[in-house]
């Protein structure tokens, strides 16, 4: 009997009797997506997830050549660029996969709160979620630093002084971050541990926290959809993920990878000036686009409010809008009861038109 | 006969499980500081130790144009030697006030300029426009032949 299987059979047949294959691939089989006009915004999550991997693959092999010490950093990048072969290649997709990770982040995130995905009983995908959200973008504040040039220097001296306006704690995270008073080799030492491996470790434990949460309740229809299905008007339909939607990920996937190959291509990310501690800040500095619109809102706000530092109140209001995102799904408690609030997609609006309207102020002024 | 020692056995039973559960609680929380404790000490930064600049010699800092600044260091930090329009030197702190960003002399408004967030600061150090809650820090200047002697007031 045995020899009349072929080797992949067999083979399939010693794993399932050790580790029960049959369930998953029965769990895998029966797995559906809803299917109506939002759908579109389900892919987003998925093709974040991919720019993390790339992010990965790309980020072990910069791993091989890059040395994060003051003295050899900048050069360490520049032997990647100039001398390694596909070293440009290989940095320049990561610095792209990065920023258009964050770009899809953002429109995963708008797209989950606009259609209020947030509702019981998913509260936890997007507690989780928020936190991913958080981590990615100190993955890409730490990344910033790593080649060690003038504006990431500077960046990341204004960053981590925004950290000392935190009441109480400030100055002991600033030194904290900082590895010491002030942003030098020893911060540069501690970027790298946090970008290397403290992230990641906290990445992956949360965000297969938010994949199984995802996995276990399935896709969240939007009240609009679930309404019309509920009065009979319009019954909801379902595609099964394997093969339909996840080929269409796997779609989604290689678009990704074409507009990434094509932005490496032709638009190698730069490496700039090497950062001196003693040159005074370079005209027309400003941080990473995702970042603008707080850098801007800085640059705004008056030195002294109601006597308080102007400063202090820019980023405890920016706390105040993240606690916002982060508490949403408990405290808009409508939708759990298929209504939808006005107030809190008002508000969704105003945050939104507020980060694009404060990012192109920051890029004309 | 029977039923006195389960009584006696059940009511000291109570106790000591919630004894057995407060030691267990309580090694477990003990473990937890004992790991933590350290790792947090060793991630904050020793203090260096180094001594307090309070003087810096500029070598041949009078060579300064007028109208003009120049960066040097004051110790681990960046200050600002500045000479006016009128040719007097003065020195400064080159951190700004707002979120420490290293600030520049900028001719065309003979001011002192913060390219982060756009500070603005007169000859005097003091805070003109723009986010910076505070002057920049003064320093002493003398002239010792053709070198600047900067020190702390």
């Amino acid at each position: 009997m045995a020899r009349g299987k072929g080797l992949s059979t067999t083979l399939y047949e010693w794993i399932d009797e050790r580790v029960q294959l049959e369930s998953l691939i029965h769990f895998m089989s029966k797995k559906a997506v809803p299917q109506h006009r939002h759908s579109v915004w389900y892919y987003f999550g998925g093709m974040t997830l991919f720019l993390f991997f790339v992010q990965v693959g790309t980020g072990i092999l910069l791993t091989m050549y890059y040395r994060p010490s003051a003295e050899e950093a900048y050069e360490s990048v520049q032997f990647i660029m100039t001398e390694v072969r596909f070293g440009w290649l290989i940095r320049s997709i990561h610095s792209w996969s990065a920023n258009l990770m964050i770009a899809t982040m953002f429109i995963h995130l708008f797209s989950v709160y606009f259609l209020k995905s947030y509702r019981k009983p998913r509260e936890l995908t997007w507690v989780t979620g928020f936190g991913l959200f958080a981590l990615v973008l100190a993955f890409g504040f730490s990344g910033y630093l790593l080649p060690w040039n003038e504006l990431s220097f500077f960046a990341t001296k204004v960053g981590t002084e925004i950290a000392g306006v935190v009441p109480f704690v400030g100055k002991f995270m600033v030194r904290l971050l900082r590895g010491g008073d002030d942003v030098t080799g020893a911060t540069l030492s501690r970027f790298y541990g946090f970008h290397i491996a403290i992230l990641p470790g906290m990445v992956t434990l949360i965000l297969t926290i938010h994949v199984v949460l995802v996995q276990r309740l399935g896709m969240s229809v939007p009240i609009g959809v679930e309404k019309a299905a509920v009065s009979g008007q319009k019954p909801t339909r379902d595609v099964p993920f394997f093969p339909n939607f996840f080929l269409h990920d796997l779609l989604g996937w290689y678009v990704v990878i074409a507009v990434l190959a094509a932005l490496a291509a032709l638009m190698p990310w730069e490496l700039g000036k090497k950062a001196d501690l003693f040159a005074p800040a370079p005209a027309g500095i400003r941080p990473e686009w995702y970042f603008v619109y707080m850098f801007q809102t800085l640059k705004f706000i008056p030195a002294k409010i109601l006597g308080m530092d102007g400063e202090v109140l820019g980023i405890m209001a920016f706390g105040i809008g993240g606690l916002f995102l982060f508490l949403v799904p408990f405290l808009d408690r409508d939708p759990a009861h298929h209504r939808r609030t006005r107030l809190f997609s008002g508000i969704g609006v105003f945050i939104v038109v507020y980060i694009i309207v404060l990012t192109i102020v920051g890029y004309r002024v | 006969m029977n039923t006195q020692p389960t009584q006696g056995s059940s009511s000291t039973a109570t106790p000591r499980r919630s004894f057995l559960n407060f030691l267990l609680s309580t090694s477990i929380g003990a473990s937890i500081v004992a790991i933590f404790y350290p790792v947090m000490k060793y991630l904050t930064p020793p203090k260096t130790g180094e001594p307090a600049t309070a003087s810096v010699v500029i070598p041949k800092g009078t060579e300064l144009k007028n109208n003009s600044g120049q960066i040097f260091k004051f110790g681990s930090k960046p200050g600002i030697l500045v000479r006016t329009p009128d040719g007097e030197f003065r020195a400064f702190s080159a951190i700004c006030t707002h979120l420490e960003c290293t600030v520049q002399y900028k001719k065309e408004t003979s001011q002192i300029w913060c390219a982060c967030h756009n500070g603005v600061y007169d000859l005097s150090g003091r805070n003109v426009s723009g986010p910076p809650p505070r002057p920049l820090e003064n320093f002493k200047v003398n002239l010792r032949g053709e070198d600047v002697v900067v020190s702390k007031g």
